[in-house]
């Protein structure tokens, strides 16, 4: 009997396991095994510390790295800035039949494939795009202008490719939150913003916290936005790892850059999680 | 006595449906003022305008002489005391007492002071430190009064926070509350739609029925001298019976519908041939009297309910309608077995009839 519940339970298993180690485990090793090789002076693949040390004294590559990491936690705090209130919004304020209505229109941008969305914002805000078309109908502006290729845009990309995924968890903390919770802090002479603030965030803590990791990933891992988007003046550290494996081929310093991305996003992740005093079970629960 | 909450001529409509239609109340200074009626009777509704989260169609609200209109609830001198409570789970006890005060901007040297004076009211000295979910039913429910009281409020106003307690800690928590509002001194304003609670700890009581006051009154008043039908079904247990009017003198003769003869009580002097319902109370009934009177009739036993000190009689008339007869526990009637005929008799004061 008990043998007969233990084999059950690795069949059921083995797919995850196989899954896990086939496609990630092996291949990361391959990679980190890889990012520590080189070739001496005449040749030869030797062991060595030289693609790590390429990225602290090229400047270049540690700026974008840290460029890459401040603009994803910008993106992270935009998009739960605007996810708040439109959460708060369907959860608590729209009718039980426009809350359904509200929710698949923000699904509805992601049946199409980010790329196509990518390009939707390109037609809007390019030099002859509709924007400045009508702008310039309208007298507003005489000239032109070009409203693609920076930073602020490509934020607004990537805040745009992310919300859904900071306002769904949103939802479901605020849907849990009793209403006579709001109205007593209300009746206790504490104003709306201290209402906010002591009785709303502290109780959607765990959807904030991991709405935050998804939109963070995402945002640091993205390749389209930030390159379509922010063209050449705005480097994306995707880009650079990009580079190194497919313009330079140097696989070698691509799987170090790689490796580098990854602890950053962990190491971010973590120093996120110690701030706000919370431990990542709690939030995945 | 000033009035802390003076309520006039208050309307509030939610489209074609009146849930508050045409109130007037006074609650003088430090009074338990109780709002009895059943679900769905605008109780609620009016509590909720009283605290601000609810504007009146028509009509005012002062509290202590001063128009609250347009007035939110966070500007208000009054604390509502949820009917879930709602204590905040993110925070411990003596945080969530405190949530007023801080947002006062009180000292926090103060606010600890007040804090420790409030739990010590309410009996809870040294809970200060506990989590929310670690307080028993009763415990939950005083630290959501101190809560309120700690904010010093003109009134308290009360949403049936008895209601999710078991029987026996709702027992014990109505004659705390009672303590709890003569040792404080601060005025009570209780809903609910359990008329033991109400009649057990308030000064006053209004019934409510379809968004109007029927009476206003003590709770004995209440009782024994209710002014509609309503009241004397609502409020404690009742008899009822049809009949018509025979004759009126300084009582009132009535003809049940099953021909019995009774002399009863009137508010209004009905002439002859009016139909009214009769109302008696289950422990107006004497078993077995002495002597006889008009009022004298018999019934057959159907069953006993016992219940200790609130013991009854289920008994029909030889027309089959139900009677209920308190049953004294002094051992005097343990001979009444069901199937036994008894004889019944009452005071002619003790029976009330109103025009059916």
């Amino acid at each position: 009997m008990k043998s007969g519940y233990r084999l059950t339970l690795w069949l059921f298993l083995a797919p995850v396991l196989l899954w896990l180690f086939l496609l990630i485990v092996i291949p990361h090793l391959d990679l980190l095994l890889m990012s520590f090789r080189g070739e001496s002076g005449v040749g030869n693949p030797v062991w060595t510390l030289q693609n790590y040390k390429n990225f602290f004294t090229e400047p270049i590559y540690w700026r974008t790295f840290v460029r890459t990491a401040l603009y994803a936690v910008i993106t992270t705090l935009c998009t739960f800035v605007l996810a708040l209130p439109v959460s708060f919004y369907i959860a608590k304020l729209a009718r039980p039949r426009t809350r359904g209505f509200l929710t698949v229109l923000l699904l509805l941008p992601f049946w199409v494939s980010e790329l196509v969305r990518v390009y939707g914002w390109m037609i809007l805000l390019r030099e002859s795009g509709v924007f400045n078309y009508v702008l310039l109908k309208m007298g507003i502006i005489h000239q032109p202008v070009e409203m693609l290729y920076n930073d602020v845009t490509m934020i607004m990309g990537l805040v745009y490719t992310s919300m859904l995924f900071m306002v769904v968890p949103l939802i479901s903390v605020m849907e849990s939150l009793d209403d006579s919770l709001i109205e007593a802090a209300y009746d206790l002479e504490a104003s709306k913003f201290a209402i906010l603030r002591t009785i709303i965030i502290p109780h959607c803590k765990p959807g904030i916290t991991s709405g935050a990791i998804v939109v963070f990933m995402l945002a640091l891992g993205n390749y389209l936005t930030p390159n379509l988007m922010g063209g050449k003046n705005s480097l994306w550290f995707t880009e650079q790892i990009y580079n190194q494996f497919i313009a330079s081929f140097n696989w070698n310093q691509g799987a170090a850059f790689g490796f580098l991305l990854l602890v950053l996003s962990s190491l971010i992740i973590w120093t996120g999680l110690k701030v706000t005093r919370q431990r990542l079970g709690e939030v995945a629960s | 006595m000033a009035n802390d909450l003076s309520v006039r001529e208050l309307v509030r409509t939610f489209g074609d449906f009146t849930a508050v239609d045409d109130v007037t109340f006074d609650v003088p200074q430090g009074s338990f003022f109780s709002i009895l009626g059943p679900s769905g009777c605008g109780k609620t509704t009016l509590l909720r305008m009283v605290a601000g989260f609810d504007e009146p169609t028509s009509g005012t609200i002062a509290i202590r002489g001063t128009d609250m209109c347009g007035v939110p609830p966070n500007k208000r001198p009054v604390n509502l005391v949820f009917q879930h409570l709602a204590l905040f789970p993110m925070m411990n006890v003596a945080e969530n007492i405190a949530f007023g005060l801080k947002r006062r901007g009180m000292q926090s040297a103060e606010i600890s002071r007040k804090t420790q004076a409030i739990l010590e009211r309410v009996d809870l000295p040294g809970y200060g430190d506990k989590r929310i979910n670690q307080l028993s039913g009763g415990q939950k429910q005083r630290v959501a009064i101190a809560r309120c009281l700690v904010m010093e409020p003109s009134v308290l106003l009360l949403d049936e926070p008895l209601g999710a307690l078991d029987l026996k800690l709702r027992e014990q928590m109505k004659v705390e509350l009672k303590k709890l509002q003569a040792k404080v001194g601060t005025t009570f304003i209780y809903i609910t739609h359990d008329q033991s609670e109400a009649l057990v700890m308030s000064d006053r009581i209004a019934v409510m029925n379809n968004g109007r006051f029927e009476q206003v009154g003590p709770p004995r008043e209440l009782y024994s001298d209710p002014h509609t039908p309503f009241v004397a079904r609502f409020v404690g247990e009742n008899n009822a019976w049809s009949g018509t009017v025979e004759e009126v003198d300084t009582h009132v003769r009535i003809r049940t519908e099953e021909g019995l003869l009774f002399r009863a009580r009137s508010h209004d002097a009905y002439p002859a041939g009016t139909r009214v319902d009769l109302f008696l109370r289950p422990e107006a009934l004497r078993i077995e009297p002495e002597g006889k009177s008009l009022n004298t009739f018999k019934v057959t036993v159907k069953t006993i309910l016992f219940d200790g000190a609130n013991s009854r009689l289920l008994t029909v008339t030889p027309k089959n309608h139900e009677l209920l007869v308190s049953l004294p526990q002094n051992r005097q009637f343990d001979y009444i077995q069901p199937g036994d005929i008894i004889t019944l008799d009452w005071h002619p004061d003790s029976g009330l009839c109103f025009e059916a």
